[in-house]
């Protein structure tokens, strides 16, 4: 048996605890599709705009919910949980056990990464069902700029809870980087509609390209290279930085 | 051949020495004491025992293993119960307890252990509503989970009361008794006088003496203690001359003489030649709290408790 990085009693426990946390519950899986419900419940957002290319808002809105669900617990939920387990000692505790206090970490990001996609379903759903925004036309697409959208907000949880010492210091930073990845990930503003120094810059964080790679999943569409690209970039630096910085203690 | 060999262990933080040589063995099935003020370096030396923490300089061994270099290995014969460390606030005491036990190869029977440590009306509760003293049963308890041959326990009994605190030696005498080794910091003086077979005191990061308790004891100054209210005044002096005389002390009229046993006998000589009556004569053997005070030069740590 080799230090496991991954242990299936550790993943199904956080599992568990995942459920036990009403807002986890509320702002990971439900906030996103009620907002989507609430917004599209507007006339003016189920009326067709040229300037969204003849889409409804209430349509352009369904990846930016989709979105939604990944910031909020990929940037509030798994740094604030990860921290407090490291400043309460349960990483330390962890590693007097032959589990390495790594398959925690493992279980959070799949626990969190999970969530999301969840989360992406249920507003996907929610959009479908109630408003009749069609499905993704280019499923693989979709699926793809999920993931990669995924793995940059894991990793850049897991920065924030390198960087924080306290759950408290992790909350405030989440919080500080919620809102500019919302932006970008267009909730105020569909990327689509932005004006464009404000679009181009988007497209540079992992949120706006991801926001536009599933744009165009959606439409049928091939998600492109560089928007793909962009959340793979953006992971593959942060995950370094979270490795280079990361504390047990 | 010793379980724990720990020799010249040195650890610094910020260039303060925390750990400053310190050497001990522990035999197999020896329940071995780190007794010594707050500050002295105790929980270091075991932190790098458990191989949470790695040594400035010095040889740390467990069962033959590098604590450090072989941690993984270390873990399956060691269990340990950390003084500061909590655990998921949602997570149920039989979550914990199923849990832990899963990270074992081979496992404890963690439902005996519940009931031994009086935790199995809360197998259901969930951590965060636990009390201080329940919450501490759950940690030994998880240091016992795995079955293992060697448990650092770091402050057992902190937080229980007495009757928990003695079901707790009782039990730690138990496992011992099955051939588990057990590495004890404490502060309790009657907690290590009762149940530790060899005590090191740690003192500013060094090893000040290591002995058994009744060693211990036997080498402080003042090893017998004698009290007594005379029925009329002793000669000042007469007093002061007596032989292996350490220290006098009167409170009202009782006077508590420590000394040895040579003190003993001059004192009651001394009570014949001047027809003097002793009442409430006490004589009795000084406790680790005076050896502990000798040796460190402090009173014993947990002075308010026993006070």
């Amino acid at each position: 048996m080799t230090a496991a990085v991954f242990n299936t009693a550790v993943l199904r426990t956080e599992i568990r605890l995942f459920r036990r946390e009403p807002g986890h519950l509320f702002w990971i899986l439900l906030f996103p599709a009620l907002l989507l419900a609430v917004l599209g419940a507007v006339p003016f957002f189920r009326t067709p705009d040229p300037a969204l290319g003849g889409l409804r808002p209430v349509d352009a809105y369904v990846p930016v919910a989709v979105l939604l669900g990944l910031i909020l617990g990929g940037l509030q939920g798994m740094p604030q949980t990860l921290t407090g387990y490291r400043e309460r000692g349960i990483l330390r505790r962890m590693s007097t056990t032959p589990v390495r206090p790594s398959a925690l970490l493992t279980a959070q990001m799949l626990v969190f990464g999970g969530a999301a996609l969840l989360s992406a379903l249920i507003a996907l759903t929610t959009g479908r069902l109630v408003y009749g925004v069609r499905l993704p036309r280019h499923p693989f697409g979709y699926l793809l700029a999920l993931l990669t959208a995924v793995l940059a907000v894991l990793a850049l949880g897991a920065v924030i809870s390198a960087l924080s010492r306290t759950a408290r210091i992790a909350g405030a930073v989440g919080s500080a980087v919620t809102f500019p990845a919302m932006f970008c990930a267009g909730v105020w503003l569909p990327v689509q509609a932005m004006p464009d120094p404000w679009a181009r810059i988007a497209g540079w964080t992992p949120f706006g390209a991801a926001a536009r790679a599933l744009d165009a999943a959606a439409a049928g569409d091939w998600p492109g290279w560089d928007h793909l690209g962009v959340p793979v970039v953006w992971t593959v630096v942060l995950t370094a930085a979270a490795s280079r910085w990361f504390r047990w203690e | 051949m010793p379980v724990i060999e720990v020799t010249d262990l040195r650890k610094s933080y910020g260039g303060r020495p925390v750990v400053d040589g310190v050497s001990f063995t522990v035999e197999e099935g020896e329940i071995f004491g780190i007794l010594g003020p707050n500050g002295a370096g105790k929980t270091t030396t075991v932190e790098c025992v458990e191989g949470l923490r790695v040594p400035d300089a010095g040889r740390v061994r467990v069962a033959g293993l590098d604590p450090v270099a072989d941690h993984e290995e270390v873990t399956r014969v060691l269990g340990a119960q950390l003084q500061r460390s909590e655990l998921q606030d949602a997570l149920t005491v039989r979550e914990a307890l199923e849990l832990y036990s899963s990270f074992h190869p081979r496992p404890a029977d963690w439902r005996p252990l519940a009931e031994r440590l009086g935790l199995a009306p809360k197998l259901t509760t969930r951590f965060g509503r636990l009390s201080g003293g329940q919450k501490q049963r759950l940690f030994i308890a998880l240091a016992l989970v795995g079955d293992p041959r060697v448990v650092v326990l770091d402050e057992l009994t902190t937080g229980l009361d007495p009757r928990a605190r003695r079901d707790t030696w009782q039990l730690i005498e138990d496992i011992r008794a099955n051939g588990v080794t057990v590495l004890l910091v404490t502060h309790f003086m009657e907690e290590a006088q009762r149940l530790c077979d060899r005590i090191a005191v740690i003192d500013k990061g060094r090893v000040a003496a290591l002995d058994t308790p009744a060693g211990l004891v036997r080498r402080s100054t003042g090893a017998t203690v004698i009290s007594f209210t005379p029925s009329a005044p002793l000669d000042e002096d007469e007093v002061n001359a007596l032989p292996g005389l350490v220290s006098v002390e009167h409170r009202g009229r009782r006077i508590t003489l420590s000394g040895t046993d040579e003190t003993v006998d001059a004192v009651i000589t001394l009570l014949a030649r001047t027809r003097v009556t002793a009442h409430q004569l006490r004589v009795t053997d000084a406790t680790l709290d005076d050896a502990f005070l000798d040796l460190t030069g402090r009173p014993g740590p947990n002075e308010e408790v026993t006070a």
